[in-house]
């Protein structure tokens, strides 16, 4: 296991895309079992995140988990507050907070809430949970950003299932009119939300034409391969003056193979033999 | 008020630039200067809102004093998980201020009277409620909410209104203001019945009945100091409001009253029934319609008062 905490220079550009892979392997092995003894949710949406937020908490974001309020600080904003167990687990393994943390999470008492929860939490920038408000929060940081000439960029993590709600498209307005360069949309794009796939439920397609009309600049990407994951984060701003929105092409339940694409696994929590095959196939994982 | 606010929150931009004014496309012919002047101070958030608000967070955690600005429901119930969520929550220095609180925007329709949002943002953890009486109290208001760290709504009336205060005033968040002393009767309001409070008293006096004013302009935290004083001095309390009887001024005076036990105390609401308004007219008319003038209310007043074996009501002289 690659060790994140002995990477704690404020951005980790050393790590190799095998790194990243590794790191994405923790993330889900800790997803796994955090949502497992919780017996929550959200499971198949915390692995289509878990190689993003490998390379962007190893890689990409400027933060110091010693100084986890630093002015200077790259802001990550979780909007799909469901799928809050991988950031956790990237915090903690980052060193935010104790690793034992993550042990109780969600049940009587802990730390740790199931939706992305800022109170007492290093780390976690902004409370989320109700879909479509981390965007609009995001432009206010790059807003303030721009205007007080900082040097830090706003990242945002989106559901796909998300950009149903108008704030979203609110918001998307809005950055591009304010040339918030500094602003990064990620969209985590499984294709599948709450009842059913996107297509059937509320199709969002052309996605990337439409951001784009809306004034972004838009990379597609495939949301497992860390080194394109890499790239893309590496040449940020894409485009001086604009936005940038990535859609990251995914696969719900990445990386366990009965839970892949499965809607199922939106809501479902694994029992204690799909945990143990769970478990395996991540470990098998190279 | 509008014109009071506005000076106010230019005057505060001007000593500190943490302070922004963020508006949802409306505040024609009010706002211009404000954006001329400060134009990294200023920002037209187009009419979105939902995205306004959480913009205002996130300037908010990032260091600045956000004032939301809007007319009537906008920047409040279209909004409203934007606000408990994203502003309530993160203790986020955001101020929301909506003109034309209650009636004043009558003539244009239910769909632009505010008249639950006194009740709707008392319930949110956190919120700081104030409905300034008159110009003045909306100036002194404006400055409170910039010095308190944390979320804010200011309801303001619109613009013209009478100045009641001849004086200066001592304003503080969470502290009545006495207007007139009595010891017969209380008479409590919030926002811009104010004045009908103060003409509600002048007409009692001459009838040899002297009411105690309060200018409850915070209605939360409501000031249970001076509503219970005002319980054990004199011998009934009236809250006047322009706004639904359920849960806003009235319903919290209630509260504090209902919880401290004051047997004796005769208490009475007047406001708005829980309905949209059934006719067409401006403020005043709607208020009439709705026994909020002058005329009504000293009826009202009167009645309940005549059954109460306490009092002795002589008619005006």
């Amino acid at each position: 296991m690659a060790d994140l905490k002995e990477k704690n220079s404020i951005s980790g550009t050393a790590l190799t895309a095998c790194d990243a892979s590794l790191i994405a392997r923790d993330i889900r092995l800790r997803s796994a079992r955090m949502i497992y003894r919780a017996k929550s949710s959200h499971i198949g949406s915390a692995f289509s995140m878990a190689d993003l937020l490998a390379v962007l908490y190893t890689k990409t974001l400027r933060i110091d988990p010693n100084r986890p309020d630093w002015p200077e600080r790259d802001r990550f904003v979780l909007s799909k507050g469901h799928a809050c167990a991988p950031l956790y687990a990237v915090l903690a393994m980052r060193g935010f907070f104790p690793e034992d943390w993550l042990d109780d999470f969600y049940q009587d008492g802990a730390r740790l809430a199931g939706h992305a929860t800022h109170v007492g939490v290093p780390g976690v920038e902004v409370s989320t949970g109700s879909l479509g408000h981390g965007l609009p929060i995001a432009c206010g940081m790059a807003l303030v950003g721009k205007r007080d000439g900082c040097e830090y960029r706003v990242f945002t993590l989106l559901s796909d299932g998300e950009c149903d709600e108008g704030s979203v498209w609110e918001a998307a307005l809005f950055a591009p009119h304010h040339g918030l360069d500094n602003l990064i949309v990620i969209i985590d794009y499984n294709k599948i939300q709450s009842l059913g796939t996107v297509k059937e439920v509320l199709d969002l397609e052309p996605l990337a034409a439409k951001w784009r009309a809306f004034g972004w600049e838009v990379r597609e990407i495939d949301g497992h391969n860390v080194r394109e994951i890499d790239e893309v984060l590496t040449e940020l701003p894409i485009q001086i003056g604009k936005p940038t929105c990535i859609i990251s092409h995914t696969t719900k339940g990445k990386g366990v193979s009965f839970m892949e694409d499965k809607l199922l696994w939106h809501y479902r929590s694994p029992d204690r033999d799909e945990m143990v095959r769970a478990l395996a196939e991540l470990e098998g994982e190279q | 008020m509008r014109s009071a606010f506005i000076r106010a929150i230019t005057a505060l931009a001007e000593r500190d630039e943490r302070v922004h004014l963020i508006v949802g496309d409306l505040g024609f012919g009010v706002v211009e200067n404000f954006a001329q002047r400060f134009p990294k101070q200023f920002l037209n958030a187009g009419v979105a809102e939902q995205n306004m608000t959480g913009v205002a967070a996130g300037m908010a955690l990032s260091g600045k004093i956000a004032f939301t600005y809007s007319i009537a429901n906008f920047p409040i119930l279209r909004c409203l998980e934007q606000i408990r969520n994203d502003v309530c929550y993160h203790r986020a220095n955001v101020k929301i201020v909506a003109v034309g609180g209650g009636l004043a925007y009558g003539s244009l329709g239910s769909t632009h009277h505010a008249t639950e949002d006194i009740a709707i943002m008392r319930a949110l953890p956190r919120m700081v409620v104030v409905a300034p009486g008159d110009p003045m109290e909306a100036e002194a208001a404006t400055e409170a909410i910039a010095s308190h760290s944390g979320p804010c709504y200011l309801r303001l009336g619109r613009a013209g209104e009478a100045s009641v205060h001849q004086e200066k005033i001592d304003f503080q968040l969470g502290k009545a203001i006495q207007v007139r002393d009595g010891k017969d009767f209380t008479l409590v309001s919030t926002g811009g019945l104010l004045e009908t409070a103060v003409q509600l008293a002048e007409y009692f006096r001459h009838t040899g009945l002297r009411a105690r004013v309060l200018s409850m302009h915070t209605v939360k935290p409501i000031d249970s100091d001076a509503i219970l004083a005002a319980a054990r001095e004199t011998r009934a309390i009236f809250t006047l409001e322009e706004h639904s009887l359920i849960g806003g001024l009235g319903g919290a005076v209630a509260e504090v009253l209902a919880e401290a036990g004051t047997p004796g105390t005769v208490f009475k609401k007047f406001g708005l029934p829980s309905e949209f308004s059934s006719v067409i007219g401006t403020q005043e008319y709607i208020r009439a319609k709705y026994g909020l003038s002058v005329v009504a209310l000293t009826a009202a007043i009167r009645s309940t008062l005549k059954n109460e074996p306490t009092f002795s009501v002589t008619t005006a002289g």
